[in-house]
């Protein structure tokens, strides 16, 4: 927020296709989290465009922005970011809420997610009740809760120990692996590998940007 | 503003923050209720005072004599003055066209008063008709005294209440005679007095009555008028002033005493006191109101810096909210509803407790200048609007700033 800006991205240049499971790599201070943010319409980029799903996303005043990131896009944060004082439950139904949907429905689809994540049992548990891996995934839950088009994931597993990382890799690539279009940021190698692209950054600008072989998060776990 | 949906969000954000929800009803509620027994209190000393003075006439002017201290034209100090019919009627002729209602007494302190075999003591007093508004008293049974009862110096009387009470104990005390000193005097009414018992426990009968039976011959012991009452104030004070001054002065005069003895005429007039207690009571009143305002603009500063802690503690939530898709005016309202119905919640939870104070208490309360403390309801209910408006106002600069950070920066909070 100072008065001094500082150019993070020089010049970035990508395109994801719906369904693609991509990681962005990079050291701290490469860029990649400006990066997720711009894509998230949480910062906004001083040059250049963007297009979602067909829609050129510019010229954003604060409402437009908040509709668009609720239509399309769901955030997995590395710190989570649930509502301390809302249950599992109600953090997952927030973004429905936000769409204006009905109490009875939100409860609903909510508990939907929350049992695709495995977590209905706790449904009920304040987040401070659950463990790390817990919380990420109420968290996943309630990206998916307002079925965006792309998932954007903020080092999801940074707060993670290597078992639970896995875990919550586990349940990304097999939501990926229904049809979701999902950018990780991460700076872990084994992360990475765990998506089908991975594109890294240095400096603000992308050095290389290859498709791999993805390797399945269930043979760690 | 109705919805459903709102609502349920704002009372589930209520409940789950219970302690921050408590503090700020709860220095909400504390200033609304001492507003309110504050006011009660001003109303109730308003009250009393004023009570005080329905007693009596407001606007009379009492006449009394006492000792010279002074030597005067070769009269010697220490001369009791006393004084007698003609200076009553000299004062009523000469200012005639400025009094109301004026009246001799001659009294008799502790008169023994007797009805078959009850008996006690009273004030035993010789009145005038007049004297009737002059004391304020109310005929309950009966007459007052009238003018051919002081022509023809009947023995006739008036009790108080509490003498009618004290000797006839339920019984119909109009035309019994009661005996005082052995004369027999019959009761031609019974009055009740604003003063209270004190006021009512007295025997009244002709001045004339009074002066023959008990050896008074022309004697009067003191001697009140009131004086007409003009639309304005400042003048009726005025013209009560005067007169009085003029009234001690020609007593002084007839009487031969020092212009500058202060203890032997005494002039008494309740229209001064009466001003000087009213200001008394407007000062009070203004400095409760200074307080009470005091009190509100503490309670509004308050609720401001609560709602500043609020939005600041909750910036991170606003930044989640904003990221999973709530428009900016949405995070103003949300916080604006929420600090709204708290205020306006603990609000009138501080006047209902304050007013249900007052009404338990006020009439507990024994003092001859607190009298029915009470708070006019409208008075107290604008207040908590006024603070719930100010509150409102005092939180919408944070909340709408907190709408308008960038939801990045909100997130980076901790």
């Amino acid at each position: 927020m100072g008065a001094n800006s500082l150019h993070v991205l020089k010049g970035i240049n990508f395109d994801v296709k719906e369904g693609e499971l991509v990681s962005i790599m990079g050291s701290s201070g490469s860029g990649k989290s400006t990066l997720l943010n711009i894509l998230g319409m949480l910062d906004e980029a001083d040059e250049g465009s963007y297009t979602l799903d067909n829609v050129p996303i510019k010229n954003l005043n604060e409402k437009i922005a908040a509709n668009y990131r609720n239509k399309f896009l769901g955030f997995i944060f590395q710190s989570f970011n649930l509502i301390n004082y809302k249950s599992a439950l109600d953090n997952v139904a927030l973004p429905l809420y936000y769409q204006g949907v009905n109490r009875k429905e939100r409860v609903e689809k909510a508990m939907h997610y929350l049992d695709k994540v495995g977590l209905a049992p706790w449904s009920h548990h304040l987040p401070n009740e659950l463990s790390g891996g817990q919380k990420q995934r109420v968290a996943i839950a309630r990206a998916l809760a307002s079925d965006p088009k792309v998932l954007l994931a903020d080092e999801p597993t940074g707060a993670l120990d290597t078992k639970t990382s896995h875990e919550v890799m586990e349940l990304i690539q097999g939501i990926n692996d229904d049809g979701k279009t999902i950018l990780i940021v991460t700076h872990e190698h084994d992360i990475a590998k765990m998506t089908k692209r991975i594109v890294n950054l240095k400096d603000g600008v992308i050095i290389d940007d290859n498709f791999v072989q993805q390797v399945r998060a269930t043979q760690y776990v | 503003m109705f919805n459903i949906e709102r609502w349920q969000e704002i009372f589930e954000s209520l409940s789950k923050n219970k302690l921050r929800t408590f503090l700020t009803g709860l220095s909400v509620a504390s200033g609304i209720f001492i507003l309110v027994i504050l006011l009660g209190f001003s109303s109730g000393i308003q009250n009393g005072v004023t009570s005080q003075f329905e007693r009596d006439a407001a606007n009379s002017i009492s006449v009394w004599t006492g000792v010279t201290t002074k030597e005067y034209k070769g009269l010697n100090p220490g001369r009791r003055i006393q004084l007698k019919n003609q200076d009553f009627t000299a004062i009523v002729n000469k200012y005639d066209d400025h009094l109301e209602y004026k009246s001799p007494f001659y009294t008799i302190w502790g008169g023994l008063v007797n009805y078959k075999n009850e008996s006690g003591n009273y004030r035993i007093q010789g009145v005038l008709p007049d004297n009737q508004f002059i004391e304020n008293a109310d005929i309950s049974q009966g007459r007052f005294l009238n003018h051919s009862d002081v022509m023809g110096a009947k023995k006739v009387a008036v009790i108080g209440n509490k003498v009618s009470q004290d000797l006839f104990k339920g019984e119909d005390p109009i035309n019994k005679d009661i005996s005082l000193y052995g004369i027999n005097f019959k009761v031609i009414g019974v009055f009740y007095d604003p003063g209270g018992e004190r006021d009512e426990s007295k025997v009244m009968m002709p001045i004339t009555t009074a002066q023959k039976a008990f050896n008074g011959g022309n004697d009067i012991r003191n001697m009140t008028y009131t004086v007409k009452m003009s639309d304005n104030f400042d003048d009726a004070v005025k013209l009560s002033e005067q007169i009085s001054l003029g009234i001690e002065n020609d007593l002084k005069q007839t009487h031969i005493i020092a212009p500058d003895d202060i203890s032997a005429i005494n002039v008494n007039n309740t229209l001064e006191e009466a001003r000087k207690i009213y200001s008394l009571v407007d000062t009070i009143k203004a400095v409760f109101w200074f307080v009470g305002i005091g009190t509100i603009i503490a309670g509004v500063v308050g609720v401001g810096n609560i709602m500043l802690i609020i939005v600041k503690e909750r910036t991170k939530e606003i930044g989640i909210r904003k990221a999973l898709g709530a428009v900016p005016m949405s995070i103003v309202v949300m916080i604006l509803q929420e600090s709204i119905f708290v205020t306006m919640f603990s609000g009138l939870f501080g006047l209902i407790a304050g007013l249900g104070l007052l009404e338990i208490v006020g009439p507990l309360i024994e003092s001859d200048f607190i009298k029915y403390p009470q708070v006019d309801f409208n008075t107290a209910l604008t207040t908590v609007f006024v603070l719930v408006f100010a509150g409102a106002i005092a939180g919408f600069i944070p909340a709408y700033r907190a709408a308008k950070i960038k939801p990045i920066v909100a997130l980076r909070d901790e």
